[in-house]
């Protein structure tokens, strides 16, 4: 029977379903309070960064301190469309999920200022390799949503010809890599990439993003020995959003007091970032790529956010985390963030808004009747059935064509 | 009992029984894990016996081998085979070989389990059958359940070896009986007699098949998924075969697949994971050296094929009915 205390150390979370959502005990430095150093500090000199947490929209979603990327209003708009894009998208996709259109799903909903803005931050012609929830970096590069749709539903026009789950895209013409089921292998892929950019020498540096969760697996502390050693011109981000499936983030870091503060162990510049802030995310990916494009090495981000959503199609929060919490997260929600402060500059209202979450809709509409045209998962038409023995190699060898036609086609 | 609730009641029977049991996990502690076989056990048994583990496959085994050492009773949970190999080397160099070389000072009963196979249209980081690498592992059994019952029975029976044991729980079988087709409604264990599961202490032993349908025509030997596919199969082309449930792969039951060959003198060995260096040619292997003079035909494979998984071409992929209906005529013909 169970003891009257545990006889080793198990963190729990503050609160439980039935608990009221309380964040109360986070401290979160305010934003613009973030010094922002050159991008050729050394690594160790980064502490404060990430012990601390670089905001830039303030309470009254003006931009503040150091960090403030100062961007146009064209390009706070642009973002602005691709995160309600993102989560417009998310949200359809996630109905059509349940009328049986796919096999599974993933939303990114409540933190779509990572991907987003990182992928703004970075550029388009950096490589990437990102986890399954950063489908903002596809809408920020332009990626045609037909295509991801055919993806999802794996149809005859999937591009990954019905091989991997829903979300777990590919796009070798938009710099964006594949995404693994097997969680964190992207994460020192990342670094030898980078590295090969340096052996060619083109300029090209490489980013990628990882979990909180999954910071704990071997791969994550390989990339980042890797990265330190070699001085590889890579942005580590870790997406910290409270939760791998129902596990609080406390599971992963023990008493680590941030996950930026991991890579201060590797002696690397490590930042800490309001991730449901458009501007700061920006910033600080500016920051790290204009590092590492000048030779100062890796820098590791951890973007604090929330998981908004279940972790997928196959989950249901209620049985691990209160309901609500999301409303009470002490950050905000990144569209209104970002959506509030153009208003307050006078570039924004709300009818435009209304009018850009409509046209969005609109076109996920309207792009889901096209790609049903490719087909669907349940009538077909799919890639040929002979595709699944394609691509295992190079040339197909005699068992493979043997068992092709065993399978009679 | 479904083979979820089984394989929680064999983990509350053992945990009840024995204090030196935990169990943890991915998401196996507070939630009782992403299928819930660990549910409400550390509600029932607090903290320390069941919980939640950092997402790292290397370190779960490595820490169920240092519990192990100190005399805990260890059931660790890899949420999905797909992802045990990141704790491949843990299990390869270490905890297989504890035993043998510390000369019987130092043993790691550990009981790893871990969801296996296909046919819930999981893409191929949700569908392996890895079961044929850890053969390759001396110092550890492999057992893998087809049922409800023998789940519980043989779970109890790893838990309480004194070796360590992978336990592969073939998922598409967890909520129903599974008989290979990729349409219609799902079955329920409840009217499976293999559903009927005592609540309290038993084992099934580690080590023994089981002839699950008797026959004199030809005997196919499945384990896990394929058992229930093989059975279908043979109702469904009318043919006598003798349909044995290998249960443990190792080490495997050899006297009672051997005896079934020798007199029907036809055998099919069936897999759901790739076809090359399959456990099926381990068995193939064997048979025609045991059974040679008593073979008729040549020993036939129904497996997956050389390639990843598929999603979208899953049931393309699954060596279905038909594929042991077209080996049936196969041996029979020749
Ligand atoms: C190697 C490996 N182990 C376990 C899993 C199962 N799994 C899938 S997602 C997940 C949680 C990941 O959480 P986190 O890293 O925080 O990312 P998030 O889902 O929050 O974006 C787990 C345990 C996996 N996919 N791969
Ligand atoms: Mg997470």
């Amino acid at each position: 029977m169970a003891q009257d205390a545990p006889r080793f150390h198990v963190p729990a979370p503050h609160v439980r379903p039935g608990d009221t959502p309380d964040f109360s005990h986070f401290e979160l430095q305010p934003a613009g309070e973030a010094k922002r150093p050159d991008t050729s500090v050394p690594g160790m000199e980064t502490r404060d960064l990430a012990l601390g947490l670089i905001g830039v929209l303030d309470h009254n979603h003006q931009a503040v301190g150091e960090w403030d990327p100062k961007l146009q209003p064209d390009v706070l708009r642009e973002g602005l469309r691709h995160m309600v894009l993102t989560r417009v998208y998310d949200d359809r996709m996630l109905k059509l999920q349940r009328q049986g259109k796919m096999s599974f799903y993933m939303k990114s909903t409540g933190e779509e200022a990572v991907a987003v803005a990182g992928a703004m931050g970075l550029g388009k012609d950096e490589m990437v390799f990102p986890s399954y929830r950063q489908q903002g970096i596809l809408f920020a590069r332009g990626r045609d949503i037909v295509d991801m749709m055919c993806h999802c539903i794996s149809n005859s026009r999937d591009n990954l010809k019905g091989r991997q789950l829903p979300v777990h895209y590919t796009w070798a013409e938009g710099n964006f890599f594949s995404i693994s089921g097997n969680l964190a292998t992207q994460f020192p892929q990342a670094v030898g990439y980078a590295l090969g950019c340096r052996y060619k020498g083109d300029g090209q540096i490489a980013a990628s993003w990882i979990g909180e969760g999954s910071t704990a697996e071997g791969d994550f502390h390989g990339a980042l020995v890797l990265a330190s050693t070699y001085k590889a011109p890579v942005i580590l981000n870790v997406v910290n959003n409270q939760w791998a499936i129902s596990t609080f983030h406390g599971i992963a870091s023990g008493e680590a007091p941030t996950f930026a503060a991991k890579g201060l162990g590797y002696g690397l510049a490590s930042l800490r970032v309001d991730g449901n802030d458009f501007l700061a995310v920006y910033a600080a990916t500016q920051w790290a790529a204009e590092r590492a494009r000048k030779g100062h090495g890796a820098t590791v981000i951890e973007t604090f956010t929330y998981r908004a959503d279940a972790h997928s199609t196959s989950d249901d929060p209620s049985g691990y985390r209160p309901k609500g919490e999301n409303e009470k997260w002490p950050l905000g929600d990144p569209i209104a963030r970002l959506k509030n402060h153009l208003i307050g500059l006078g570039e924004w209202d709300e009818d435009r808004h209304a009018a850009l979450e409509k046209e969005l809709n609109e076109l996920v509409i309207a792009s889901y009747k096209e790609a049903e045209r490719y087909g669907t998962l349940h009538d077909g038409p799919l890639s040929p059935v002979e595709s699944i023995f394609e691509d295992v190699y190079a040339e197909q060898d005699w068992r493979l064509r043997r068992q092709r036609q065993d399978l009679g086609v | 009992m479904n083979m979820i609730q089984a394989l929680n009641s064999a983990l509350d029977v053992t945990m009840d029984r024995d204090p030196d049991v935990v169990s943890f996990g991915e998401d196996a502690g507070y939630f009782g894990g992403v299928f819930r076989v660990t549910a409400n056990l550390q509600k029932k048994y607090g903290l320390d016996r069941s919980f939640d583990a950092p997402i790292n496959e290397a370190a779960i085994v490595a820490m169920a081998i240092g519990m192990a050492a100190k005399g805990l009773k260890p059931v660790a949970e890899i949420q999905f085979a797909d992802y045990i190999f990141p704790g491949l080397d843990q299990i390869v160099s270490e905890l297989s070989r504890i035993r043998y070389r510390t000369a019987g000072q130092f043993t790691v009963p550990v009981t790893i389990r871990t969801p296996c196979g296909g046919g819930i249209r999981g893409g191929q980081t949700h569908s392996m059958s890895p079961e044929a690498f850890f053969t390759q592992i001396p110092g550890v059994q492999v057992v893998m359940p087809s049922n409800p019952y023998d789940a519980k029975g043989l779970l109890i029976s790893a838990i309480e070896s004194p070796d360590p044991v992978i336990f592969f729980e073939p998922k598409r079988l967890y909520n129903g009986p599974f008989e290979g087709h990729s349409g219609g409604a799902l079955a329920s264990w409840g009217k499976h007699p293999k559903g009927e599961v005592p609540e309290g202490h038993f084992t099934v032993p580690i080590g023994k098949a089981e002839v699950v349908r008797e026959g004199k025509d030809v005997t196919i030997v499945a384990y896990g998924t394929l058992v229930l596919v093989a059975q279908a199969a043979a109702e469904r082309a009318g043919v006598d075969a003798e349909v044995i449930d290998l249960k443990t792969l190792v080490p495997y039951d050899i006297e009672t697949i051997a005896r079934s060959v020798n007199k029907s003198g036809r055998c099919i060995v069936a897999q759901e994971a790739p076809r090359t260096s399959g456990f099926a040619a381990e068995l193939a292997a064997q048979l025609q050296e045991e059974c040679f003079y008593a073979l008729e035909a040549p020993i036939q494979r129904v497996t997956g094929w050389d390639t990843p998984y598929p999603h979208a071409h899953e049931w393309s992929y699954f060596p279905g009915p038909e594929r042991f209906i077209n080996a049936m005529h196969a041996v029979l013909e020749a």
